[in-house]
């Protein structure tokens, strides 16, 4: 098999692999790592063929594009020795193609002047076809490593072009141009990136239980999948909470984004809903198997996005039971909710998710967490989900995890898990021994919410709204 | 709520959900609205399988639109294929599925639970399933 140079993007590091990864299950082609570091935009990846590099490629967002490796070396002298060596028997077939060079150096800058001998440097793979800026049938790119403010390249690499990314996608669903969002908006790059971990694709259905305005549900559909969401709160969907963009109104809401991107054919609807009292139907053994094939969500924090259920603070007097009888049916009645733990909602969604996709299908969930060694990091775990991925963007004193996890099938379900699982919640076991994690998770949050609340001034809050879009304000999902 | 939605929503009170009269919904007093789409035969292949067939003849039937077979038509009966250009055309079955799924929505109205008569409101094509006070 062929090696291909993928040109990553040197953001969002360890979402790299997986998004590759993820992208060669979807289009079941084998993908085997032959080089890959965090810190390198410069991975070798062995795959069958061009056709098997492109469909890796085409849609993903944390790369440029893929290359046939045609040589590589610590200096221009063994990148020829090299060229030499591995591709010798493929220059024949570029002999009289239209073909261009062009130079891609990381870290590093040619002048034209400086580029115009290296590629002369080439004239050995004797390509006797016209020079094309455009349309070019073979395109070559000659890339340079070079060590943060080093003088020359630490490492090279040839390779001809056969794909690029779909990278642009997160131009056009940028949030600044994006009809509505609110401030817990998820930032369209990562959006768009989870869309592709869960495998979102044509003839597929996915479901965001916590849709707020709606970022995930578009990014799958982006990819051609169909797509709904709920939220539980309802101006959310219906867009009545006011915008988070200043000066923003008249009528906004999340299906005229859908609108907005051409996609309101894939969008089944938004409902208003509770997760821990879901309208969905839960299959049970009778009624047969799950039906969604992909669940993508970033559940609410718990601090001021206002993790809350459906139900009581306390027990309800018998006459306080009554007046939400006589008055529910009021216009302007409030559904009471109470405060509700953020690992609860956690598991809670893994049983959903458990319940409702597909064997196979995945759910692709973000976890906050604080990055405090005394923290002991707990991942939340449920017998029929196998986790497949974690990826982190780290922050100051916090960081976002993408959870992502693959139902089983039935048959690689472990019963004793199953057993097992079952007794840890009778017992409570669960619940005490995270009272402390819990409490040390939360304050790691103060700084987030205080630089949220404080403005641009901290570092942190540039960051944090880098990423998320978020405005100054109240965040409108309380 | 584009209707196919219904195939995969139910009563939201707990005790509801293992009662098989809260499933599917029964929509009352509703707005209808046909919001053309374009035909989506990879995804209709996909869901087919995954429906209650018995639920969306109910409804069809409750909506008062062309009633539905008694069984679940085959997915091979979806489309037929061209001879001469491998092209595939969809079968009048599957133009009906994709009107009532993927066309036809739902705008106001309300969607009422057959187990314990709590009534779900939908406005502007958003259905509310938060409980009041006193049913959770
Ligand atoms: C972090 S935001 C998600 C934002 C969304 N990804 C977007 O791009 O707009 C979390 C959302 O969860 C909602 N939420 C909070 N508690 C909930 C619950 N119990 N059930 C369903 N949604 C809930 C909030 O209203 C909020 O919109
Ligand atoms: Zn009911």
């Amino acid at each position: 098999m062929p090696d291909y140079l993928v040109r990553l993007v040197q953001v969002h590091e360890s979402f790299r692999k997986t998004e590759l990864q993820s992208l060669a299950d979807l289009n079941r082609v084998e993908i085997e790592f032959v080089k890959y570091a965090e810190d390198s935009p410069f991975c070798i990846v062995r795959l069958s063929d061009d056709a098997a590099a492109r469909s890796v490629i085409t849609r993903n967002i944390l790369s440029y594009g893929i290359y046939e490796l045609w040589g590589q070396g610590v200096d221009y002298d063994s990148l020829h020795a090299s060229v030499k060596q591995m591709s010798p028997q493929i220059w024949a077939q570029y002999h009289k193609s239209p073909f261009r060079f062009t130079m891609d150096s990381y870290r590093g800058s040619r002048s034209m002047l400086e580029q115009f001998p290296i590629i002369e440097s080439f004239a050995y793979l004797d390509f006797k076809g016209p020079v094309r800026v455009r349309d070019a049938e073979a395109s070559f790119t000659i890339f340079e490593d070079y060590e943060h403010n080093g003088p020359s390249p630490k490492y090279l690499y040839l390779g001809r072009f056969v794909a690029a990314s779909g990278r642009q996608a997160k131009t056009t669903y940028d949030l600044k141009k994006r009809h509505y969002i609110s401030t817990t908006s998820m930032d369209a790059e990562l959006a768009l990136l989870t869309a592709n971990i869960a495998l979102a694709a044509p003839g597929k259905f996915f479901y965001d239980p916590f849709m707020g305005t709606g970022g995930f549900p578009l990014a799958c559909a982006h990819y051609g999948a169909v797509v709904c969401g709920s939220d539980i709160d309802g101006r959310s969907i219906r867009g009545t909470g006011g915008s988070a963009r200043r000066g923003q109104t008249g009528k906004k809401d999340v299906a005229m984004n859908f609108v907005q991107y051409g996609l309101q054919s894939r969008y089944l609807g938004g409902f208003v809903s509770d997760l821990t009292n879901t309208p969905l139907r839960i299959p049970t053994v009778e009624s047969g198997a799950g039906y969604l094939d992909g669940i993508v969500c970033d559940p609410p924090y718990g601090i001021r996005e206002g993790l809350k259920v459906l139900g009581h603070r306390e027990k309800l007097e018998d006459f306080e039971r009554q007046t939400h009888q006589d008055r529910f049916k009021e216009a302007g009645y409030i559904p009471p909710k109470r405060p509700y733990s953020f690992t609860a909602i956690q598991d809670d969604i893994l049983a959903f998710a458990s319940d409702t996709l597909v064997e196979g299908g995945r759910l692709s969930m973000w976890m906050p967490t604080a990055n405090d060694e005394d923290v002991e990091l707990v991942i939340p775990m449920h017998p029929c989900l196998e986790l497949l991925s974690t990826c982190v963007q780290p922050f100051n004193k916090w960081s976002r995890r993408l959870l992502t996890y693959r139902r089983l099938p039935e048959s690689e379900v472990s019963k004793d898990a199953m057993e097992y699982a079952k007794k840890e919640y009778e017992q409570g076991v669960k619940a005490s021994e995270l009272n402390d994690f819990r409490r040390k998770y939360f304050e790691g949050f103060r700084e987030f919410e205080k630089s949220r609340q404080e403005g641009a001034t901290s570092e942190n809050f540039s960051e944090a709204k880098g990423l998320r879009g978020i405005n100054k304000g109240n965040c409108s999902c309380n | 709520m584009k209707l196919l939605t219904l195939n995969f929503l139910t009563c939201a009170i707990k005790t509801c959900k293992s009662s098989p009269l809260s499933f599917p919904l029964h929509p009352r007093e509703v707005e209808l609205e046909i919001l053309e789409t374009d035909y989506n035969a990879v995804f209709l292949r996909n869901i087919l399988p995954r429906l209650e067939w018995e639920a969306l003849r109910v409804l069809a039937g409750e909506l008062g639109l062309p009633s539905l077979p008694e069984s679940s038509p085959d997915v091979s009966s979806l489309s037929t294929s061209s001879e001469e250009d491998d092209s595939e055309t969809p079968t009048q079955v599957a133009q009906d599925l994709h009107r009532l799924l993927l066309e036809t929505c739902i705008k106001e109205g309300k969607l009422v639970c057959g187990c314990c008569g709590h009534e779900y409101a939908v406005k502007e094509g958003v259905a509310n399933f938060l409980l009041p006070g006193h049913l959770v």
